[in-house]
């Protein structure tokens, strides 16, 4: 196999391996799996200060910015 | 540091450390760039001196910036994620102490070696063999910590933000190794190991790469973990996130190319380099609608949180370069851009619009939770900030791209007898109220960085106030 054939399959590799990429990544059977991934930044929230007294951004953060809201649209 | 304030899982000491220093060596690289761009306005500020002459003081703004400042944002933010999102704390407390003082030492020599004149004459890749050896050390210490503190997750996902972060650390590794493979003369110069053509490939895809593994692929990372943070809501696909971060290191290696259109580089790896720029702008943008449409549902958000307006201004930045880049690296409009202040214009869109803000965003939403607060000494100033950084962004940009195409133009500008319209002397003097222009669009920068150091030492010592009921030992 000279050095361009062997560039070739490289390349038709590649492209077939970024195919199965997004079949997999798309394929509805991951779907679960990624929502809980997708959660994992608000997985450890438990441990957020709190022993701080003054307002709290986080948290209470749903009441409170819906609350925010509510008095702008006022 | 006090122990009250120490996670019972969590390393936040290394993060608070990288923290500090990132706002820290962000002023002192923004300042030298100021005092470059007041040199280009005034050339007398040169001093007459060689340690402060523009050649020497120009590598020291961009090692100050990218691997200074960017650097300590990327560890601090790396360090902080990979624990919070792996629920463990950091594999070795005592390896990642070491990773903080050895870049601290690395950026202490740059500060040292570049004004008295040491380099090797690689763009980004300045700094001598001698320096070049411990970036290595720490680089692989730091891939060590990151990597084996994946490995003892106790959650059974890697985290999107975490592959962008692995993703760069081990990029740069191989990067900053192959680029710097010379041959020691004497104990502060070298001789690069690849000669002529071959050289300047590696040297530039090194260059492009350090773009975008350091400074895209990295700062992603950041992006996927503190916009759905601060915005409280998860990433809007992570499927995409997943093609994006394929689709992203499969394409970047072999954009670098484009730097040497029109050069001794074969002409099929310029075109190659052309062709996967363009295609590069898939994946960019493919981050970009991921980030952005996060915020689908809480765009009243901005409204009052000027954090997530750094980050959503960030993003909306990186849409903008990683349209511009793509389109700079067509040959043809090469022809007419590079070599000028267009390209400067370019590279600060990304690392001003881009890189600055997603780091100010991150530190904002970082730094009152790493030091046991629930948010910034003053929100207000918070938003002062980002418009400063905002206007002197724009600012710098826009007289940029006015002096890189008024450059372009007079260059090519022919007579009817084929002799050139302009001499170079008279594109620089055209040039200078562009100068002046981008002088003031990074006074705006450097003022901000100043107002965001306030804010965080009133942070910090507010938290000290609280948590120092009585001295305490070290």
């Amino acid at each position: 196999m000279d050095t361009g054939t062997f560039r070739g399959l490289i390349t038709l590799f590649l492209i077939i391996a970024m195919i199965g990429i997004a079949l997999w990544a798309y394929s509805k059977r991951r779907k679960a799996d990624f929502e809980e991934a997708a959660n994992l930044p608000f997985a450890d929230d438990d441990e957020q200060p709190t022993s701080d007294k003054h307002a709290s951004l986080e948290g209470d953060s749903e009441v409170h910015s819906r609350h925010e809201r509510g008095d702008k649209n006022r | 540091m006090s122990t009250a304030l120490e996670h019972p899982t969590y390393n936040y000491k290394v993060v608070r450390q990288f923290a500090i220093m990132t706002v820290v060596w962000g002023i002192v690289g923004m300042t030298v760039g100021v005092i470059l761009a007041s040199q280009l306005v005034w050339p007398q500020l040169n001093l007459g001196l060689p340690w402060t002459s523009f050649g020497r003081l120009r590598p020291l703004h961009t090692n100050a910036v990218i691997f200074a400042f960017g650097g300590s944002a990327l560890f601090a933010t790396s360090y902080y994620v990979v624990q919070r999102t792996c629920q463990t704390r950091l594999f070795s407390d005592k390896l990642a102490a070491f990773t903080f003082w050895g870049w601290q030492a690395v950026i202490i020599s740059a500060v040292v070696s570049l004004p008295m004149g040491y380099t090797t004459t690689k763009e980004y890749a300045e700094l001598e063999w001698p320096i070049n050896i411990l970036i290595a050390v720490v680089w692989i210490s730091y891939a060590i910590v990151f990597l084996m503190t994946i490995k003892k997750r106790t959650t059974s996902h890697i985290y999107v933000a975490n592959w962008f972060f692995a993703a760069f650390i081990l990029t740069v590794a191989v990067l900053h190794i192959v680029n710097n493979a010379a041959i020691p003369v004497t104990g502060m110069y070298s001789i690069s190991i690849y000669a002529g053509a071959v050289d300047a490939m590696v040297q530039w895809w090194y260059g492009h790469n350090a773009v975008g593994f350091f400074l895209t692929a990295g700062f992603l990372g950041m992006m996927y973990y503190f916009v759905p943070k601060q915005a409280e809501r998860p990433i809007y696909s992570y499927r995409l996130s997943i093609v994006h971060f394929w689709a992203l290191i499969m394409i970047y290696m072999w954009a670098g190319p484009h730097h040497l259109h029109y050069t001794a580089l074969p002409n099929w790896a310029q075109s190659l380099g052309m062709i996967m720029s363009i295609i590069l702008l898939a994946p960019s943008w493919g981050g970009m609608i991921n980030g952005m449409m996060t915020l689908s549902g809480a765009w009243h958000k901005l409204r009052t949180d000027p954090t997530l307006r750094f980050l959503v201004v960030a993003l909306s930045f990186y849409g903008m370069s990683t349209f511009e880049g793509p389109m700079m690296a067509i040959k043809t409009v090469n022809a007419l851009s590079h070599y000028t202040d267009w390209t400067i214009g370019h590279v600060h869109s990304g690392a001003l619009g881009w890189v600055a803000m997603i780091t100010i965003g991150s530190m904002y939403h970082l730094i009152p939770r790493v030091f046991g607060r629930t948010e910034m000494y003053s929100v207000n100033l918070i938003a002062v900030h980002f418009w400063l950084a905002t206007i002197g962004t724009v600012l710098y940009i826009a007289s940029m791209w006015v002096n890189g195409i008024l450059q372009g133009l007079m260059w090519r500008a022919i007579n009817p007898d084929g002799t050139l319209m302009y001499t170079f002397v008279e594109s620089v003097e055209a040039s200078a109220p562009g100068y002046f222009v981008r002088l003031i669009g990074g006074l705006f920068w450097v003022t901000g960085m100043l107002i965001m150091a306030y804010n965080v030492y009133m942070t910090v010592k507010r938290r000290e106030a609280i948590s120092h009921p009585a001295p305490q030992a070290a």
